[in-house]
């Protein structure tokens, strides 16, 4: 952007250079992944308490209540408490369960969702992995969740956990399909899957506005199928809990389920990331026009609070999603994948297609 | 030991831990499991060779796409409680057999072979270049080996499709 004082590149070479000065090389290496790892996991921890106590705050608006007010002010403190009450809670032993698989499925969920979370540019220079293959390092990563969801699912040795675990398998495989070719789109339009020159790519407009209509398309279908593929409502048949209880986590308990719940959180807030990211213009400042005055103010704006701000959005609109539709039946879930959104998405691929050849759009 | 060698050592250990304990799982799943250990380590391996697109690739099919659908069928078939029955002697010797062998045969290939190292230039390796190489005809141009698998793919969908109706009307037919 024109304003350099908001380059971190220059922040991280300061530390790169304070490093250097006192280890080898080697070390350096280390020492700074060892930060970056813990900067992530700070970040996940807080994030993952922020969205928590965002979502029963938007639950509240919704039904008319309002919501944790007690503890701290607005009640901000209470998904804390709730966090220490999950961590001294007792972690049940199943009997008949798989032990060793019950165990590792919670951390490969997990890990899945904190390896995506990496390669995500939160302002320029602020990037953990710049990869050549960043939307495809992504939706690889991702679909890595879905295995420690069937994998709970079938170890904890329980009917409600299966069915929970087979639904949400079936579901997230088919939707990552739209995921994939709504995501697509934009990698025709930009002409690189590297998401810092998808980022640089909306210098000069955000990629919803500068689509025209096909871009918003994919946008809508991406919103849709990303919430499918978060597992969550309208699309939370997996834990439905009038039939399955809780779905694959139901008979988890203590920091495990807690595992589940973060997971779950954060990778709605990597589906909100990528839609920015993507669509609306990542870091980039909201501008209008060329050279204009609203734009030299628009400029003034960190763009760390623009990547928050358009993010915190898009997470709102996935929230509303959730407290005013009600749950899709199986089939119907499966007949929007394959019979509505996947057409549409493939005649929308050619369309932009279509349109980039032409030199159609901005 | 430099950190690349450290990262080596360290893959190709998990690799070949996993790759042990996937055939000696009497648990159809744990196996699954370690299979999909072995996959993301040989993804780890691309990523330290900085081929980004291949580790990208071996992830989303290997991982993310071949181990779901076993596990899925793993799922549909299996009760917990079951366990693979222990190999006869016969078998388990033969097996280990076999094993040592082609190991044999390929680490005496390895260590005989005179591995010469060339001052090349470093190949580009990005997506732009392979999605071109991938589509065009003339130097390196894999157009034709893609349309070839495209037809293959095409004729096992249509296979799958058929054998799925089959079924279907020939139950149809019964009901009636």
């Amino acid at each position: 952007m024109a304003f350099s004082i908001y380059d971190f590149s220059s922040f991280t070479q300061s530390i790169h250079q304070l490093l250097s000065g006192v280890m080898s090389p080697a070390w350096v290496l280390v020492s700074e992944l060892v930060l970056v790892g813990l900067v992530f996991l700070m970040f996940y921890a807080l994030l993952g308490l922020a969205l928590v106590y965002l979502e029963r705050r938007v639950c509240a608006f919704i039904q008319n209540r309002l919501g944790p007010n007690r503890v701290g002010p607005q009640g901000i403190f209470q998904t804390i408490a709730d966090l220490i009450k999950l961590l001294f809670k007792e972690i049940f032993i199943i009997k008949n369960a798989d032990k060793f698989l019950f165990n590792l499925a919670p951390f490969i969920v997990i890990i899945a969702s904190m390896m995506a979370i990496g390669a995500l540019p939160f302002a320029k220079g602020l990037h953990a992995m710049d990869f050549n293959i960043g939307v495809f390092y992504i939706l690889a990563v991702t679909s890595l969740g879905v295995v420690g969801i069937l994998l709970a699912g079938w170890s904890s040795n329980s009917k409600y956990s299966l069915l929970g675990a087979m639904r949400s398998g079936a579901q997230i495989i088919s939707y990552e399909l739209s995921v994939g070719l709504s995501m697509l789109a934009i990698i025709i339009f930009s002409g690189s899957m590297q998401l810092s020159v998808i980022v640089e790519s909306q210098a000069n407009g955000w990629w919803i506005f500068k689509g025209h209509i096909p871009a918003f398309i994919s946008f809508v279908i991406f919103l849709i199928a990303a919430t499918a593929e978060t597992n969550r409502g309208p699309f939370d048949l997996a834990e439905a809990e009038s039939e399955l209880t809780a779905g694959f986590h139901t008979e988890y308990s203590g920091i495990r389920f807690a595992f589940f719940f973060l997971a779950e959180y954060m990778n709605m807030f990597l589906a909100a990331a990528l839609a920015t990211t993507l669509f609306l213009g990542g870091w980039m400042p909201l501008h209008f026009g060329v050279d204009t005055q609203f734009n030299h103010i628009m400029d003034f704006v960190p763009p760390v609070v623009w990547f928050f701000g358009k993010t915190f959005f898009v997470i709102y609109i996935i929230m509303l999603f959730k407290w005013t539709f009600p749950r899709l039946r199986i089939d119907q879930l499966l007949t929007l994948e394959w019979k509505y959104l996947l057409p549409i998405n493939l005649f929308n691929i050619v369309l932009i297609a279509f349109l980039v050849m032409m030199g159609w759009h901005f | 030991m430099s950190l690349q060698q450290i990262m080596f050592t360290l893959f190709a250990a998990m690799i070949m831990v996993f790759s042990i304990l996937t055939i000696t799982s009497r648990r159809i799943l744990r196996a699954a499991t370690f299979l999909l250990f072995v996959l993301i380590s040989t993804a780890g391996l691309y990523f330290w060779l900085n081929y980004e697109f291949l580790a990208g690739v071996q992830i989303a099919l290997y991982a993310g796409g071949i181990v779901v659908i076993i596990i899925f069928s793993i799922l549909l078939t299996h009760h917990i409680n079951h366990k693979f029955e222990k190999p006869g002697l016969g078998n388990l010797i033969a097996g280990i057999g076999v094993g040592v062998l082609g190991a044999a045969i390929s680490i005496s290939t390895l260590l005989t072979y005179n591995f010469s190292a060339k001052p090349t230039t470093p190949m580009v390796n990005d997506v732009k270049a392979i999605g071109n190489q991938l589509v065009s005809t003339g130097h390196n141009g894999y157009a034709l080996p893609f349309e070839v698998i495209s037809i293959l793919l095409l004729a096992a969908l249509i296979g799958a499709i058929i054998v799925a109706k089959k079924q279907d009307t020939v139950s149809e037919t019964e009901s009636k």
